[in-house]
C-alpha cells in the first residue's frame, strides 16, 4: 500500500511537472489607434496587474522619458486610475518597466508576463490598460483572468474604442 | 506695400504667437466668469491663459497688457486690477452701460523663415521679438534661400452684455480672421442652434478649419470636440449639446498674400457661455 501510494504520488508529481512544463510563453499586444487629428501626441500609457484587492504589479508605463529635467512626469497624473492605484508612490523611470511613448501601430509589451504571471498567488486579476493623450481623450479597459492561468482560453483580449485598439494576450508562436 | 505701421507695433505680441504655437497649438482663452448680467450696473472677472486643457491655467499666463475692452458705445474701457500669475492672468471690468462688450486681444504680423549658407534655418522677426528698429527689408537676406514669408493674424476674445443685448461692438475691423456672430454670442442655449460667419480681411473665410470644445474638460475622458468647417459663405453652425463654456477655435490659410508674404494665415479663438434651455 505505502509503495503504490509512493508510486502514484511519484507519478503526479511527474504530470505536475510536465503541466507546468506545457505553460506557454505569453505575449501581450497593445495596439494603438492612428487617429485623423489635427494635432496628434503619441498617448501616455500605463498597464498593470490588479488583483481582488486591488493590488497592483507593474507591467508598463509609456510616457515622454525623453523629455529634459524630468518634465514628462508632469502629465503622469493624468493617466488617472493608474496614478490613484498605482503611480503617485513611485519613483521613476522603473527599470524594464517605464519605456518611451509609443504611435499608433501594435506593440509588444516587453515586460515577460510568463514569469510576472507565475508568481502570482491564485486568484481574480485584471490586466489593465489606461491611455491619455495630449489634446485628446482618455481611455480604460481591462482584461480580467483567473491565475493560474488556463492557457486553453488563450488569447484573452479586449478592444478599446477611442484611444486604444485591441489588446490581446496570448501564447507565443 | 507692406503695412509697415502694422508690422511695428505687432513685433510683441507676435512673439506670443510664436510663443503659443512653438511646440503645437496650444490654446489661448480670455474667459469671463459670467457673460450675461443684470443690473445698473455690475462686475464680470476674467481669467486669460494658454493652456490645452479648458478652461484649465497649466501651461503659460496669457499678458493683459494686450488685451482691450471695448464697451457697448465703442469706448475703450480700463481693466482693473490686472495681475498675471504663473499659469494665467486675471482683471475685472466693471460694465455700467447697458449692451454688449468686446475683450479681445489682436495682432498681425509678417514672418519670414529662410536657411542661411550653412543650411540652418533661421526665422524673423526671432522668438524673442525683433530688434528695435529692424524692419523686414533690413532683417531678411535679398535672396534667402528657401524663403517662405507669411503674413499671420490673430485673434482672441470674448463678450459679456449688461442688461439688452447689442451689436454695435459685434462689428469687424475687417482686419484678420474674424468671427462675425449672426446669432449672439450672449444668447446661447443648449440645444440649440448658433450661426455665425468667419472673415478674413473682410471677406468670407472659406473652408476655414472650426474646432468647438466645452469646458470643464478635465471631468470627462471624451472631449467630445466637434469639428466643421466653414461655407462658401464663410458660415458655418454649432448645435451646442450642453450648456457651459465653450471654447471656438477657427484656423484659415490661403495664398492671397500682399508681397512679400506668400502665404496668409489667420487664428481665431474665443470663449462663449451656453446657458441651459
Amino acid at each position: 500500500m505505502n509503495k503504490l501510494i509512493k508510486f502514484l504520488s511519484a507519478v503526479l508529481c511527474v504530470i505536475a511537472t510536465s503541466t507546468a512544463n506545457a505553460q506557454p510563453n505569453l505575449k501581450l499586444e497593445v495596439a494603438l489607434p492612428s487617429l485623423q487629428v489635427a494635432e496628434y501626441h503619441k498617448p501616455y500609457v500605463a498597464i498593470w496587474l490588479e488583483d481582488s484587492k486591488r493590488q497592483v504589479t507593474q507591467i508598463a508605463v509609456w510616457y515622454d522619458v525623453e523629455m529634459k529635467n524630468a518634465k514628462g512626469e508632469e502629465w503622469l497624473a493624468d493617466l488617472r486610475q493608474w496614478w490613484r492605484r498605482a503611480g503617485r508612490n513611485l519613483s521613476l523611470p522603473i527599470d524594464g518597466v517605464t519605456g518611451a511613448s509609443k504611435g499608433p501601430g501594435m506593440h509588444t509589451v516587453s515586460t515577460d508576463l510568463t514569469d510576472l504571471l507565475a508568481k502570482m498567488p491564485a486568484g481574480k486579476y485584471k490586466i489593465r490598460i489606461e491611455a491619455v493623450r495630449e489634446v485628446g481623450g482618455r481611455e480604460l479597459v481591462n482584461i480580467p483572468l483567473t491565475l493560474p492561468l488556463d492557457t486553453t482560453k488563450l488569447p484573452l483580449s479586449v478592444e478599446g474604442r477611442s484611444e486604444l485598439g485591441l489588446i490581446r494576450l496570448s501564447a507565443k508562436q | 506695400m507692406l503695412p509697415i505701421k502694422l508690422i511695428k507695433t505687432a513685433v510683441l505680441p507676435l512673439a506670443l504667437i510664436l510663443v503659443t504655437s512653438q511646440a503645437n497649438a496650444h490654446r489661448a482663452w480670455i474667459k469671463p466668469s459670467e457673460s450675461v448680467l443684470s443690473g445698473e450696473e455690475n462686475y464680470v472677472t476674467f481669467d486669460a491663459a494658454v493652456s490645452n486643457t479648458l478652461f484649465l491655467p497649466e501651461h503659460v499666463a496669457y499678458p493683459t497688457k494686450s488685451i482691450e475692452a471695448t464697451g457697448p458705445d465703442g469706448k475703450k474701457l480700463e481693466l482693473e486690477n490686472a495681475a498675471t500669475g504663473k499659469y494665467r492672468s486675471t482683471f475685472d471690468l466693471k460694465l455700467t452701460q447697458s449692451g454688449t462688450y468686446r475683450i479681445s486681444s489682436a495682432s498681425a504680423g509678417i514672418r519670414a523663415m529662410w536657411r542661411d549658407d550653412e543650411g540652418n534655418r533661421k526665422m524673423w522677426p526671432p522668438r524673442r521679438g525683433g530688434t528695435k528698429g529692424e524692419t523686414f527689408e533690413t532683417a531678411v537676406p535679398k535672396n534667402a534661400k528657401d524663403l517662405n514669408v507669411s503674413f499671420s493674424s490673430r485673434r482672441v476674445e470674448t463678450f459679456v452684455t449688461l442688461g439688452e443685448l447689442s451689436k454695435e461692438t459685434l462689428k469687424p475691423t475687417n482686419q484678420g480672421l474674424e468671427l462675425v456672430p449672426v446669432t449672439h454670442p450672449n444668447d446661447l442655449y443648449a440645444t440649440e442652434t448658433a450661426e455665425f460667419i468667419m472673415l478674413i480681411d473682410g471677406s468670407p473665410a472659406v473652408d476655414a478649419e472650426v474646432e468647438v470644445n466645452r469646458g470643464a474638460m478635465r471631468y470627462r475622458n471624451d472631449p467630445e470636440t466637434i469639428n466643421v468647417k466653414t461655407d462658401e459663405k464663410g458660415k458655418f453652425t454649432v448645435t451646442w449639446p450642453k450648456a457651459g463654456m465653450y471654447f471656438i477655435e477657427v484656423s484659415y490659410q490661403d495664398d492671397k498674400a500682399k508681397a512679400p508674404a506668400t502665404s496668409r494665415r489667420g487664428g481665431y479663438s474665443g470663449v462663449f457661455e451656453v446657458l441651459p434651455l
